[in-house]
C-alpha cells in the first residue's frame, strides 16, 4: 500500500519531536519563560528549511511524487480567527505543554493521562464545529 | 549511540521537521496535526447533525496514518533511545518550577504532578488536562490550523495569517505561563 510511506514519515516526526524534548511539558514552559534558546532554534531552523524547499520547489517548477505540479494553497485571508483562535490555542498549549502532534506522539509512548488532553481537544474542536457559524472570522 | 539517546540539537531536530513538512509537500499533502482532530470528530457520523463535520474526511486518511506513525515513533523514542541526560532545562526554569510546586525532571518529558498516572484520581487535575485540550481542540480549529499547519508549514511559506495565529499562540502562551499558573498553582 502507499499508505507506508505516511507512517513512515509519521514514525520519523515522533521521534524527532521526543528526542527533541519538544513533546515536554518542561520545555514548552522552559520556552514560556524564556530559558532557552532550544525551542525557539528548532522552530526556527524548520521554517528555514521549509523556506529554501519551497523556494526550490517553486523556482524549479518541481512535480509531487505522482508527476502533477507542486501547488501550495495560501492560507485563507482573515484577521480575528487568527488572533483569537490563536490565543486559545496558545493558552492550550502552555497550559499542557503539548500542541496535537505531542499529544498523539505522548499517547504513544505510554502517557495514560494525556488520553484526557485528547478527549478534551476532541471536545473542543466538536464546539467549534458546532457554533462556528456564530463565530467572527 | 549516545548522540542518538542525549537531546537532539535544535538545529538537526529543526532541519528534520522541515524535511517532515516538505516530504508530505512532494507527496501532494499538507503539513497539519489538528486537522486530523476534525477527522477523529466526523468518524462518529455526528456530520449528520453538525454540518462543520459533513465532509470528506476519507479523503485525509493519510494524515491518521501519519498520526499511527507519530504514536510509534514516541513509543520507540522513549523505549529505546532516552538517556539519563534528558530534559535538561534551565536552572533558573526549575527554581521558578519550584516555586509553584512541580518537581525538576530528572530526565523525565512530563512531570507527574500533571501527568503521573495519580493525576486521574483527581478530578481537579482531570479538569486541568480536559480544559488545556479543549483551548488546543477550539483554538486550532478556530485559527485553521496549530504548530504544524501554521508555525511550521505557513511561515515557511511567508503566510501572514499564520503570521497572525503564531503571534496569537505566543500570546496565549505567555498569559497562561505568567498569569494564569501563578493563580493556579497557588
Amino acid at each position: 500500500m502507499n499508505l507506508i510511506k505516511y507512517l513512515i514519515v509519521g514514525f520519523v516526526f515522533g521521534v524527532v519531536l521526543t528526542k527533541a524534548e519538544a513533546v515536554s511539558w518542561y520545555r514548552i514552559y522552559e520556552m514560556f519563560q524564556f530559558d532557552s534558546f532550544h525551542m525557539y532554534g528548532i522552530i526556527m531552523t524548520a521554517i528555514a528549511t521549509g523556506v529554501v524547499g519551497i523556494q526550490i520547489i517553486k523556482r524549479y517548477k518541481i512535480n509531487d511524487i505522482k508527476g502533477l505540479p507542486i501547488e501550495i494553497l495560501d492560507k485563507e485571508k482573515g484577521t480575528f480567527r487568527y488572533w483569537i483562535g490563536g490565543l486559545f490555542f496558545g493558552l492550550g498549549w502552555a497550559m499542557v505543554g503539548a500542541c496535537p502532534g505531542p499529544i498523539f506522539i505522548l499517547i504513544g509512548a505510554g502517557f495514560i493521562s494525556v488520553g484526557v488532553v485528547l478527549i478534551g481537544a476532541l471536545l473542543g474542536t466538536f464546539f467549534y464545529g458546532l457554533i462556528k457559524e456564530k463565530l467572527p472570522h | 549511540m549516545e548522540f542518538i539517546s542525549s537531546t537532539w540539537h535544535w538545529s538537526i531536530s529543526g532541519f528534520l521537521i522541515g524535511l517532515v513538512m516538505l516530504s508530505l509537500i512532494y507527496f501532494g499533502k499538507v503539513f497539519g496535526m489538528s486537522s486530523n482532530l476534525r477527522s477523529l470528530c466526523s468518524m462518529t457520523g455526528i456530520g449528520k447533525k453538525v454540518p462543520f463535520f459533513d465532509w470528506d474526511w476519507k479523503s485525509q486518511r493519510w494524515n491518521l496514518v501519519v498520526v499511527a506513525g507519530t504514536m510509534l515513533g514516541g513509543y520507540f523514542a522513549t523505549h529505546y533511545l532516552s538517556a539519563d541526560s534528558n530534559v535538561a532545562i534551565n536552572q533558573m526554569t526549575i527554581q521558578k518550577l519550584q516555586s509553584i510546586g512541580i518537581e525538576s525532571p530528572e530526565s523525565k518529558l512530563l512531570p507527574k504532578e500533571l501527568f503521573g498516572n495519580d493525576v486521574l484520581k483527581s478530578p481537579k487535575m482531570i479538569l486541568f488536562l480536559l480544559i488545556g485540550g479543549i483551548l488546543i481542540g477550539f483554538g486550532s480549529r478556530y485559527a485553521g490550523g496549530c504548530t504544524s499547519g501554521h508555525a511550521i508549514s505557513g511561515l515557511s511559506n511567508f503566510q501572514l495569517p499564520s503570521l497572525k495565529a503564531v503571534v496569537g499562540f505566543f500570546v496565549g502562551g505567555l498569559i497562561m505561563v505568567n498569569f494564569i499558573f501563578p493563580l493556579i498553582f497557588k
